[in-house]
């Protein structure tokens, strides 16, 4: 049996385990979040090839077999979706040698954030819903610290409301895990989805499936349950929310793909109904949120929210094609919004300030910077040919294939706004003169700049690089949401 | 038993939520803890509940004797507890340090204003 699932596993807790160990020396610490890092991206990549040539890779942690025993499944979404973070964690690693600060740095920056990964990766690859509570667990305590780290009054603020946000959404996780349990016997994913519907109670599955649609939508940030995250997003070092921005909420969004494709699809006249009107309402209060905000980086987080409802908007929409936009574009605004939370850092370290009437000038200071920053803002907005446009298009083109007009109007018309914002954004940071009284910058030695551009520079290549060539990822999401479509096949290879 | 397992859990459950929606973080972390046990006993209460008859497996035997108690949701309790453990004692620290930094213990009244 191969031991590639649980790769993604190991190593970040290696890394991890080795750097606690050398808790006083700051130099190591920084090597093995590199190397643990870099082998990840190996590690994920193989995984990722392994699983596109054999369609799906299962593993019985300690030989027992399903359902009893742990298993890690790996299908193209969670494989995909892998590889991402693997990238992600990748980026920001070399971004933070760049940029944070040594105090931050002496308190475990580097082992919290492989554990965060650790716990992002567990989420994908895990094909039993305890273990899913678990591996959320994990990521968020490394959330919890890595946004307090710093101590900052504001950061200790946003901390409280996203713990007990947070914790709140753990607690309708749990319950939602217990009485499926006392529902079925089982907490096997490929199991649940062979047991469930219970024959004599049907409407108490879709009960148990609401239940963990607000937990899910609370880590998700879907509308009305987000307000945990504009409230704590700008407040840590910038690239602990760029990773933030990346990953946390997508962990939220994959468990919601996972489980109403995979076990909760006997009603979605209802589910899926209830996940489209919450992805319309979603997309327009994030963008609608992010006009009354004054800092790039409060900006950008409302502007997440309103990004998720896109994904949420293929979920409920509920076929192939659908499955397959919203699976590109997961992969699109992970890389985007990664990419605009480490250019706001950058901006940060230029003018000492991201609030909007502080800094200004940049287009002309820092010409590069000014590109770094529209090619990621123009394809958050949906421009081509950069990535956004073609995940927009999918979903425009099978939400009218459905019949939603209202719904496609909407996504078109928060599109735009999006649009609107970014300009807000260039027009204040990039266009206008620098303000008299402005902050000093930050200052900073050449390597840390490079540092800093470099990851934000290919995060950008790689958007342009999915936009012209799009046709590799989008066959790539076709084939994942194939299988995705297909939970007879999942329950087949977990329990022959 | 059922019967008053439920009206517990429903109990606690109330108290969680209504403390929850206090302004005082101390409160609201107690709410949070409250919380997780109804969730923790809504675990235990969901197979059926005997009592006095452990899951052992007699000699020659392939399962334990028909109405045994369930050791699963029991194994689920006991990793939720200790999650639930580890993440209160962070929340109260958090707290401490918010108070300590801003200098009040209700939330959104002195609400620091960064962009």
């Amino acid at each position: 049996m191969s031991m590639l699932p649980v790769l993604p596993l190991v190593i970040p807790l290696a890394a991890a385990s080795l750097s606690l160990a050398a808790w006083r020396r700051r130099r190591e610490q920084r090597v093995l979040g590199l190397v643990g890092a870099l082998l990840l991206a190996v590690a994920a990549g193989l995984l990722l090839w392994r699983t596109w040539e054999e369609g799906h890779l299962v593993m019985q942690v300690g030989s027992w077999p399903a359902p009893l025993g742990i298993t890690l499944v790996v299908d193209l979404l969670s494989a995909t979706m892998v590889a991402v973070t693997a990238l992600i964690s990748l980026a920001v690693t070399v971004y933070s040698l760049g940029s944070v600060d040594p105090s931050v740095e002496s308190f475990g920056y580097y082992p919290l954030l492989q554990i965060l990964v650790m716990g992002v990766c567990g989420a994908f690859l895990t094909g039993d819903l305890f273990n899913l509570y678990v591996w959320f667990e994990v990521m968020l305590m490394a959330s919890f610290v890595l946004l307090a780290l710093g101590g900052r009054p504001a950061q200790l603020q946003g901390a409280v409301k996203y713990v007990v946000l947070n914790l709140l959404a753990s607690t309708f996780f749990l319950c939602g895990v217990g009485l499926l349990y006392g529902m079925t016997g089982t907490l096997n994913l490929a199991d649940l989805a062979r047991k469930l519907p219970v024959d004599d109670s049907p409407p108490m599955t879709t009960a148990v499936g609401m239940l963990l649609l607000v937990a899910f939508g609370i880590k998700a940030a879907v509308f009305p349950l987000f307000f945990w995250l504009p409230a704590s997003y700008h407040t840590p070092a910038s690239a602990v929310s760029a990773v933030f921005a990346g990953l946390l909420t997508k962990v939220g969004v994959y468990a919601l793909l996972r489980m109403f494709t995979l076990v909760f699809i006997h009603e979605p006249g209802f589910t899926h109904r209830v996940i489209l009107v919450l992805a319309a309402l979603t997309m327009i209060t994030g963008v609608l949120g992010a006009v009354a905000q004054h800092g790039m980086r409060r900006i950008l987080s409302f502007h997440i929210v309103s990004q998720i409802g896109y994904m949420v908007m293929g979920l409920g929409l509920f076929t192939k094609t659908a499955l397959a936009a919203t699976i590109f574009y997961v992969v699109h605004h992970i890389m985007v919004k990664t990419n605009l939370f480490l250019v706001a850092g950058l901006v940060q370290r230029a003018c000492g300030s991201e609030a909007l009437k502080e800094v200004g000038g940049l287009a002309q200071a820092r010409p590069a910077l000014a590109v770094l920053f529209l090619v990621p803002a123009l394809s958050l907005a949906g421009v081509p040919p950069l990535s956004g446009f073609f995940a927009k298009l999918g979903l425009a083109r099978e939400g009218l294939a459905r019949g939603e007009y209202t719904l496609v109007a909407v996504a078109l018309v928060v599109g735009l706004l999006t649009l609107v914002s970014m300009t807000k954004i260039w027009n204040e940071v990039f266009w206008k003169a620098a303000p008299p009284t402005g902050r000093t910058p930050v200052p900073e030695s050449t390597s840390e700049r490079w540092l800093m551009m470099g990851p934000a520079t290919v995060l950008a290549l790689l958007t342009v690089l999915a936009g012209l060539g799009a046709q590799p990822l989008m066959t790539l999401s076709l084939h994942a949401a194939e299988q995705l479509m297909d939970p007879a096949g999942y329950t087949r290879v977990v329990l022959p | 038993m059922r019967e008053l397992m439920a009206l517990m859990v429903g109990g606690l459950f109330a108290a969680g939520v209504y403390l929850l929606l206090r302004r005082n973080t101390v409160k609201v972390v107690v709410g949070i803890s409250l919380l997780s046990h109804a969730a923790n006993l809504l675990i235990f209460s969901t197979p059926a509940l005997v009592r006095g008859q452990a899951p052992l497996v007699p000699h020659g035997a392939a399962l334990p004797p028909a109405p045994h108690a369930d050791p699963l949701p029991q194994a689920l309790i006991l990793t939720a507890i200790v999650i639930s453990l580890g993440v209160l004692a962070f929340a109260v620290v958090l707290i401490q340090r918010a108070y300590l930094a801003v200098g009040s213990e209700e939330l959104g009244v002195r609400e620091v204003d960064e962009p």
